[in-house]
């Protein structure tokens, strides 16, 4: 059996996703970051954007992230975000709406939270 | 009837209206405490995780950082007051401002001129009614608040820190809530937020005594610290706001159901009173038919003569 790591993905009013791992793909402020078990403990700053989770059973959790942290620790990652939702959650045409309507009416932070939607549900 | 007696009625009805009313919204405070329970429940990993990865780097690394840092002679302090919309809960928000009243005289007692930020009307209400001022306030949430509202509340406050002390910025900054202890117990606590104490925040995340691997931080300690922040006061600023809605519901559900066995105190007295009053009528009654009666036949026993 492949090593896992145990991944807390939070959002600020709830617990969105939490289970074993082997991989976590997720953009830092300098850059796409892999943790894969053993990594040595890390504490970075999450840039809006996709997260792609490989779970243990050779599946793949894909969330949006709007800001927040990730911590790893005795294999164990926490994924800290202000808002976080599953690709599955996202309603892609809704998002889509919502991005053409932030686009024409300049709102940067709805744009961008539109555009990662839509990355999220691209990637999945 | 007599005029008593329908006096008593009259009220008797008025008061069991009153007593559904307050039975009513006993009730869905109680319901609204387990929500407000749940959603306080729900925020807190993300609490602990955001207090343990703070306490992390300001342990882990060198770094100095006004924000972990105690000013040599601070001078300006921020004061957030969480105070509720709506009354009819008893004591709550006359506690939680007489808390931060206190607060601020030992604050001004050490030479700290203080800012207030309110959230509340009722706490808008006290200040304004007072002449007081006031910094900033907000309202219109207190019952159920987001992450957006403790947001909005944070953003001035992280602000004031960032500013330098001479430009109207501020070296401290304390925040006043009413504490969700139990159902039956609330109280209004001081917490100082910033300067960040370290073992104060290591106890809150329960990572006290435990040591922390070293870190490796990504870009750099100093950004992930001016990063992580800011997020740290919006979170404790949100616990705090659903700790204090929890708490309202909680006050209010007690000052209801004492307000409803108030009504029901009183409907009991004065159904005894109308119960008297009726006896009371019927007894004059009685007595003026007798007493009509005998003087009829004293008059044909006079007569008969």
């Amino acid at each position: 059996m492949a090593a896992e790591l145990h991944v807390e993905l939070v959002a600020a009013d709830r617990s969105v996703w939490s289970g074993e791992a082997t991989l976590v793909v997720a953009r830092t402020t300098s850059g796409d970051i892999g943790v894969m078990p053993g990594h040595q403990p890390l504490l970075g700053v999450l840039e809006s954007g996709p997260v792609t989770i490989r779970t243990s059973d050779g599946g793949t959790v894909v969330a949006a992230v709007h800001g927040g942290f990730l911590s790893f620790a005795d294999n164990k990652l926490s994924l800290l975000a202000e808002i976080a939702e599953l690709a599955d959650e996202i309603d892609t045409q809704r998002a889509e709406r919502a991005l053409e309507r932030a686009k024409s009416g300049d709102d940067d932070a709805a744009e961008r939270r539109a555009d990662v939607r839509l990355r999220a549900v691209a990637v999945r | 009837m007599g005029a008593q007696l329908r006096v008593y009625k009259r009220r008797i009805k008025s008061v069991t209206a009153t007593k559904k009313i307050t039975k009513a919204m006993e009730m869905i405070a109680a319901s609204r405490i387990v929500k407000a329970q749940r959603q306080v429940a729900a925020s807190t990993p993300y609490a602990t995780e955001l207090t343990r990865a703070v306490t992390a780097v300001a342990t882990g690394s060198a770094t100095k950082h006004p924000l972990t840092t105690e000013a040599a002679s601070p001078s300006r302090a921020a004061v957030l007051l969480i105070t509720s919309d709506r009354g009819l809960a008893g004591g709550y928000s006359s506690n939680a401002i007489k808390s931060a009243e206190q607060l601020t005289e030992r604050l001004r007692g050490e030479g700290k001129e203080v800012d207030t930020y309110i959230v509340g009307r009722k706490g808008v209400a006290y200040y304004s009614f007072r002449e007081r001022a006031v910094a900033d306030s907000w309202g219109g949430f207190t019952d159920n608040p987001t992450y957006a509202d403790a947001k909005r509340v944070a953003e001035p406050l992280i602000a004031a820190i960032e500013r330098e002390t001479a430009e109207g910025g501020v070296d401290e900054l304390h925040i006043v809530f009413t504490e969700f202890i139990s159902m039956m117990t609330q109280t209004p606590v001081q917490n100082r937020l910033l300067p960040l104490s370290l073992d104060e925040a290591a106890e809150e995340s329960g990572t006290k005594g435990e040591i922390l691997p070293l870190f490796d931080f990504e870009p750099s300690a100093e950004d992930v610290l001016d990063a992580l922040l800011p997020r740290y006061v919006e979170s404790r600023v949100y616990n705090a706001l659903l700790q204090a809605a929890a708490s309202k519901h909680a006050a209010t559900r007690r000052a209801m159901k004492s307000a409803t066995d108030n009504a029901g105190e009183l409907i009991k007295t004065l159904s005894r009173l109308a119960n008297a009053a009726r006896q009371a009528e019927i007894t004059q009654e009685i007595s003026e038919i007798v007493g009509g009666a005998s003087a009829l036949a004293d008059a044909t026993a006079g007569s008969d003569r």
